[in-house]
């Protein structure tokens, strides 16, 4: 990804025609690794995002079955948050932009 | 394995135990306390009149696997920006991990016996005990086969040995991971 190389703050980046209403949201993703206890992913997943048991183990399931689920959405710094708090739980998290 | 009481999650520990589980959380300790960005470097006199060191590099992802488990890039195919984001929150990450492991420690019953957990001390087992697992898991190159490879293992050869205390602490977290559900 390249950008314009303009001073990184208070710069608001004029909106693109098709990026007009809609900016991209940044996501949070958990990644599938054998160590992990399922159960303790699913608490994980609770406590940091306060999501409900069903919530929490539909995602846990995800990353299990699948490899990968998206966790968390929202702005590039709250995703940050997020994975932070991940990785001090020991979980294995990225941020992108969906 | 915990139980749930009154007081709190409870476990009892062999003297044995505790010495093993002393020794994991000592050689976690060091791998969470080292810095391989901390080479030697020619020292700059007027660096070290000044305090301003420009020498000092930014922490990169740890070439250790099981250090790179424990702090792992935040931008899968962003070097830049994983180098930026490490730069800002690798130091609370690893200073955050390393009070778990050694309230952990302080926590032990050295000759072995009970402990019961509060709340602030339940989180830092979890936390150690999960990263002791990661550790190990790496090292061990664990997948998800490995837990029925015991049972095809000689439990007395050094890869039994250490799978078994590898699914050991696999029952330690899950047992404390149910007293908290």
């Amino acid at each position: 990804m390249t950008e314009t190389a303009v001073a990184p703050t208070e710069v608001e980046r004029p909106n693109t025609d098709d990026e007009a209403t809609t900016a991209r949201a940044w996501i949070t993703i958990v990644w599938n690794d054998p160590v992990n206890l399922m159960s303790y992913v699913t608490l994980v997943f609770q406590r940091l995002f306060g999501y409900s048991r069903e919530k929490a183990t539909r995602l846990m399931l995800q990353v299990h079955h699948e490899g990968r689920a998206v966790v968390s959405s929202g702005t590039r710094e709250q995703m940050e948050r997020d994975v932070s708090r991940l990785h001090a739980a020991g979980l294995w998290a990225t941020l992108q932009q969906d | 394995m915990f139980k749930s009481s009154r007081h709190g999650p409870v476990a009892r520990f062999a003297a044995g135990e505790v010495a093993i589980l002393d020794v994991l959380l000592g050689e976690l300790l060091a791998l969470l306390e080292e810095d391989e960005s901390a080479t030697p470097h020619d020292t700059d006199p007027l660096a070290e009149i000044t305090g301003l060191d420009d020498t000092v590099q930014p922490p990169e992802r740890p070439t250790d696997p099981a250090l790179a488990r424990l702090l792992p890039d935040a931008y899968a195919d962003d070097p830049e920006r994983a180098a930026e984001f490490r730069r800002y929150t690798e130091p609370e990450l690893r200073s955050g991990k390393q009070r778990a492991v050694r309230a952990v420690m302080d926590s032990l019953p050295r000759a072995g016996g009970r402990v019961v957990l509060t709340p602030e001390l339940a989180d830092a087992w979890l936390g150690a005990l999960n990263d002791l697992r990661l550790t190990l898991g790496t090292r061990l190159d664990v997948t998800e086969d490995s837990y029925g490879e015991l049972e095809r293992l000689d439990p007395a050869s050094p890869r039994g040995r250490e799978l078994t205390v590898f699914l050991w602490l696999g029952v330690l977290q899950e047992t404390l991971v149910d007293t908290l559900s």
